[in-house]
């Protein structure tokens, strides 16, 4: 077995290339893999097609890639909260591909399940839909959805062992796991890596064998995008 | 005159009556996250958000909240004992398996066929569809809880939507401050009044024409 474990996040990015495609995980802010992409913000590629599900909010996660101009295209399914990209989108410097949620993700889930491409009823009679096979199974009518894969994965785990085996936190796992499965190369960042052995084989959610990469973040801000509390 | 918070609490708490023990639920943002708080003491709801979470609590005491969990309008919350977590995938999952019996969301426009359009203004926002359309597909029931009429008073209840839609044929139900309207085949049924408001006032502010056991109304 090849050794998985890099010692820095700078390190396991090292050989993403211009125009690649990177799949990034997280939900806003919630599950994002801040060391990876602050890694990838200081090497200062050009010209990636990111997947996300969003592009976070401006001066944070995925954003700060956006800001240094290494983004040209995003797939994503909601972009809202970030007014900097609908500026780089209507001055053309920016292509963006928006897609329902649920088929955005099992659009990864195939990639990594060996599946080219699957029928959906999200959609469906939208602008979405328009110029896609449409077919009708029972009572309903479906669209043709293409799997989504990815030249490199960047996910974030909570922790995760040396063989690559990642656990989840709450809802910090999110788009993570099925990212892991549809990247040629997985790099994922824990908060805390293990021997082989500490984590219970029963409670892993992405097993090893997905993952290429693996280190141990230096730094977690986690920030969270809205504060909300209730009264005491 | 309500206040807009009233009115917003008014449709929230109508909305709740919808509710049924046992039910799994999807609230959207804005209004339809207000009806978790009038889930009525003793009944069983479990709420789902499309992040990855069935069990979600109230919003966090100052000092407990956790920045690895929130919910689908990405504020802090709590969980609930009980809870589960899964991938955004199996959230849509089961999302797209219709397992979950009510989805509550809010809507610019809604038209007497069912359709909703509540993700774009061309030219003018660009946010994404995020979920919703996943939702609409496939909820079991789909209930838009919304003002009846814009900031402005112009109608958001037409006879066809001028907006991109978010789906075709989808909504069960509309909950406003003003009244309660069921899509039928016929057209929108105005099942309800709220306290003090007549039928003639809800079809003034409404721009389909509304109908009540099957008869339009007046004027």
């Amino acid at each position: 077995m090849g050794n998985k474990v890099f010692a820095s996040a700078a390190q396991a990015i090292e050989d993403i290339p211009d125009g690649a495609t990177v799949m990034v995980g997280g939900f806003g802010l919630c599950g994002i893999p801040e060391n990876l992409i602050r890694a990838l913000v200081k090497r200062g590629v050009r010209n990636l097609h990111t997947l996300a599900n969003d592009m976070a909010v401006p001066g944070a996660g995925l954003s700060l890639l956006l800001e240094c101009g290494s983004i040209s295209e995003h797939t994503a399914s909601y972009v809202g909260g970030n007014p900097l990209l609908a500026d780089l989108m209507f001055s053309g410097k920016l292509k963006v591909n928006l897609m329902p949620q649920g088929n955005f993700a099992e659009s990864i889930r195939a990639a990594g399940a060996g599946i080219p491409a699957f029928f959906t009823p999200a959609g469906v009679g939208t602008s979405v839909s328009e110029g896609r096979e449409l077919r009708r199974f029972g009572e309903r009518a479906y669209m043709l959805q293409e799997a989504l894969s990815a030249d490199f994965a960047l996910v974030k785990a909570w922790r995760g062992d040396t063989k690559g085996n990642l656990v989840y936190r709450k809802t910090a796992r999110n788009f993570n796991p099925m990212m892991a499965t549809a990247a040629k190369i997985t790099i994922a960042e824990v908060e805390e890596l293990v021997e082989p052995g500490q984590l219970d084989g029963d409670h892993i959610v992405t097993p090893g064998i997905y993952v290429k990469r693996i280190l141990q973040g230096g730094l977690y801000e986690r920030r969270v995008d809205k504060l909300r509390f209730r009264q005491a | 005159m309500m206040t807009t918070e009233q009115k917003r609490e008014r449709i929230a708490q109508r909305a709740a009556l919808e509710l049924r023990d046992g039910f799994y639920v999807n609230l959207g943002i804005g209004i339809p996250t207000m009806v978790a708080g009038y889930v009525p003491t003793g009944m069983d709801v479990t709420l789902q958000a499309e992040i990855g979470m069935l069990g979600v609590g109230p919003y966090p005491l100052p000092g407990e909240e956790d920045a690895d969990l929130t919910n689908a309008g990405k504020e802090t919350v709590t969980e609930l004992p009980g809870v589960c977590y899964f991938s955004s995938a199996d959230s849509f999952a089961m999302i797209r398996a219709r397992r979950i019996d009510l989805s509550i969301l809010g809507a610019m426009e809604v038209d007497e066929e069912g359709n909703l359009a509540n993700w774009m203004v061309p030219g003018r926002m660009v946010t994404g569809m995020g979920g919703a359309m996943d939702l609409v597909a496939s909820a079991q029931r789909l209930i838009v809880a919304m003002e009846h009429t814009t900031r402005d008073g112009a109608p958001k209840i037409l006879p066809r939507c001028t907006l991109p839609l978010t789906g075709s044929r989808v909504v069960d139900t509309i909950i406003t401050e003003l009244a309660v309207i069921r899509v039928t085949p016929q057209g929108l049924l105005l099942t309800e009044t709220a306290p003090g408001v007549t039928p003639e006032q809800v079809q003034a502010r409404t721009g389909a024409r509304l109908l009540i056991q099957g008869l339009l109304i007046e004027g």
